[in-house]
């Protein structure tokens, strides 16, 4: 770990640079960033290829001298932009971790509200509150470098991108459907199990990690390449799923967000049915 | 010499989300203590609303990164509470496996990565790699193993898969349940090595007495549902747990607080430990003695051998259970479920202590409200109390800052808090 083993590791006899990293959270469940503290198998491996310099959920230590910065989270308050800059100004290479940081993730869920002062209400009743009206990604504040998707991200998937960041490889993320990916894994697929699932439209790499436990993909990895929602809908309605199954998936992470604002609009549906009773 | 002194903590380390302490003394006197939340809100409960019943378990495991399986589990009880459901012997059992595993996980996590950099004088774990290779290796291995088995029985480790309503996706390999048994087994030793390791701290000296709130067990050491107990001697049923948590808004916090018999109370292993002692097995229970540790102990820094007490109990169980289960002949594994109008209530003791979440459904199962008490929005009135008393203690003794700064992160730190779960 110190500074002199570090100088000596080399790759392909070339001398190896080891980037100093950095992690933050937003508003999250600071799962993603715990997934890396899973890894235990690897975990020494990787930790040998980068210098943590900050990771407030692990560490007391802090440095703001670094190189890559991996942000979990949406931003959802005002003091969120301020941290959200500085990070930015700070690193070289800045990553947003998770599907809250790519798309809002869970908590955009709160946007399809139309009425911000109800969903404060809901919780802290008359007390005033601080919060924007919106929970949004990263990419609405700031230039991001580089997106990790996935709620939770996949350690293996984080393994490999970063290795290739320290050897200067490109990355290239799939443009396949998960879809795919379960047909190689040999599953039998949901649709026939009667089970709903957007493995056909989400972005593949997570090696069908939902629909090998026989549970239909929620499209937190957002849309693959090309993704035809349209035609989901068809095969979706086909085996006699509702509309509203195709949207509970197609908004729960984000990635679909537009799509999913166009099929509410087509089902003419309020988003909370009981705001008038409650 | 007259002085102020004030010691800023801003975003405290080595613990989930968001806190800050603040504690202010003049001329050998606390003026202040202040423990205080700056977490932004998510607004699950809001989110809820409008959403199919299959939702909730999904999206509101999503509260807590750690302990997302207890959520998981939370929310599914509250839904088949709600809807007539009791699950079969095969899925309560599969899901007491898979419980006691975060359990275990999250508790190894908590003291070896969280806790244990401060009695060994580091600012975290990762020095430790160089200078206590043993320890950081054996931490690996026990955290890996509970997370293996929460792949192996919910499909994943954060966020489960298999987990639904009705019971599972699908089944664990009976002979992946053997090899697990083989691991079980192979880590006792590891537990026995982290009491050591844990002997070989000094512990703080400081108490308060305070009530402890929990599940009460009934012939078992209570993970699941069940009647709710206070060490004041309340007793309430499952399905009224807001009598138990009388939620208000303070200013210092994004986070409600709790309050039932005192200004403050605790939940968590101790509390579980002090109103269940006789009920854990009782290998655990000699570890807990080998501690000093017996009901009912108001030592807020033992919560860390409280947990260590329930690492050694889960494993024993966890073994329990996985004999029960590869005696019994697989059932399918998931029953239909038929929403209905109605409430329901699901509680579990999580690592953090017991959580609620409450749906009220209307007849095609869509959730009209939503309500999730977290264990440590409960706890935060007690670490302010504690803090307070702490501080007046540090301040009598003529403490210096610095150690009084580390006392206070140290006490914070021992209630494990989750501090985004309580905001949510």
């Amino acid at each position: 770990m110190d500074a002199s083993q570090a100088q000596n590791r080399t790759y392909l006899g070339m001398p190896l640079a080891r980037p100093r990293v950095a992690f933050f959270e937003l508003s999250s469940c600071e799962g993603c960033q715990l997934q890396i503290v899973n890894n235990e198998a690897n975990l020494l491996d990787f930790l040998s290829l980068v210098t943590v310099v900050n990771f407030r959920e692990a560490m007391t230590e802090k440095s703001d001298a670094y190189d890559i910065a991996f942000v979990e989270g949406s931003v959802t308050r005002a003091d969120e932009i301020e941290r959200l800059a500085v990070i930015r100004k700070n690193a070289k290479v800045l990553v947003a971790f998770g599907s809250c940081a790519c798309f809002g993730g869970v908590t955009q869920l709160k946007n399809r509200f139309k009425d911000p002062a109800w969903v404060k209400k809901q919780v802290y009743g008359d007390r005033s509150i601080q919060t924007n009206d919106t929970a949004r990604p990263l990419e609405d504040f700031v230039s991001v470098d580089l997106r990790i998707y996935g709620c939770p991200v996949k350690k293996e998937e984080v393994e490999k991108i970063v290795t290739h960041v320290v050897l200067g490889r490109s990355i290239v993320q799939p443009k396949y459907p998960v879809c795919m990916e379960c047909k190689e894994n040999e599953n039998t697929c949901l649709f026939d199990l009667g089970e709903p699932c957007l493995g056909p439209v989400t972005r593949g790499g997570c090696d069908s990690w939902c629909p090998n436990s026989r549970f239909g993909c929620w499209g937190c990895r957002g849309p693959a390449e090309d993704a035809n929602v349209g035609q989901l809908q068809v095969i979706m309605k086909q085996y006699g799923f509702t509309e509203e199954t195709l949207l509970d998936r197609l908004e729960c992470f984000g990635g679909f967000a537009k799509d999913a604002e166009q099929l509410r609009t087509n089902m003419k549906l309020s988003p909370r049915r009981h705001e008038g009773t409650k | 010499m007259k002085s102020t002194r004030t010691i800023d903590i801003h975003h405290i380390t080595r613990v989930e989300g968001h806190g800050n302490i603040s504690i202010t003394v003049k001329d050998g006197r606390l003026i202040e203590a202040r423990w205080e939340v700056v977490e932004t809100p998510r607004f699950f409960e809001a989110m809820l609303v409008g959403k199919k019943w299959e939702n909730a378990p999904w999206i509101s495991g999503r509260i807590c990164g750690i302990c997302s399986i207890g959520h998981t589990l939370a929310s599914i009880r509250a839904v088949e509470n709600a809807f007539g459901i009791v699950p079969d012997e095969q899925t309560a059992s599969l899901r007491l496996l898979l419980k006691h595993m975060e359990t275990l996980q999250s508790h190894v996590l908590h003291l070896y990565f969280l806790a244990a950099p401060d009695f060994l004088n580091v600012g975290s774990v990762f020095p430790l790699i160089n200078s206590h290779p043993d320890v950081v290796q054996r931490a690996a291995k026990i955290k890996q193993l509970a997370n293996d088995l929460c792949d192996c029985v919910g499909g994943r480790r954060m966020h489960p898969t298999r987990t639904v309503v009705g019971g599972f996706t699908m089944l664990p390999e009976k002979k992946e349940l053997v090899r697990f048994k083989e691991r079980l087994n192979e880590i006792k030793t590891d537990l026995l090595d982290t009491a050591e390791l844990f002997r070989s701290f000094a512990i703080p000296d400081f108490s308060r007495e305070t009530e402890f709130v929990s599940l009460q067990g009934n012939g078992a050491y209570p993970f699941i549902g069940g009647n709710l107990v206070s060490s004041d001697g309340v007793v309430k049923k499952e399905q009224e747990y807001a009598a138990m948590t009388n939620e208000y808004l303070v200013e210092q916090s994004t986070s409600k607080w709790s309050h039932l018999s005192r200004p403050s109370f605790a939940v968590g292993a101790l509390a579980r430990l002090n109103n269940n002692f006789a009920l854990l097995n009782p290998a655990a229970q000699e570890v807990s003695v080998s501690f000093g540790l017996k009901p009912i102990n108001h030592n807020p820094y033992m919560n860390n051998i409280a947990q260590l007490v329930e690492c050694v109990h889960v494993v024993l169980d966890s073994l329990r259970l996985i004999d029960e289960l590869l005696g019994m002949s697989w059932k399918k594994p998931r029953h239909p479920a038929v929403p209905k109008a109605g409430i329901g209530v699901g509680a579990v003791e999580v690592p953090r202590g017991i959580l609620y979440h409450c749906y009220e459904f209307d007849d095609e199962g869509r959730i009209v409200r939503c309500d999730c008490v977290i264990p440590t929005s409960q706890n935060h009135a007690n670490i302010q109390h504690d803090l307070s008393a702490l501080a007046e203690q540090c301040a009598s003794q003529g403490k210096q800052d610095r150690e009084i700064e580390l006392l206070a992160q140290m006490l914070v730190r021992s209630y494990d808090p989750c501090i985004s779960c309580s905001v949510h």
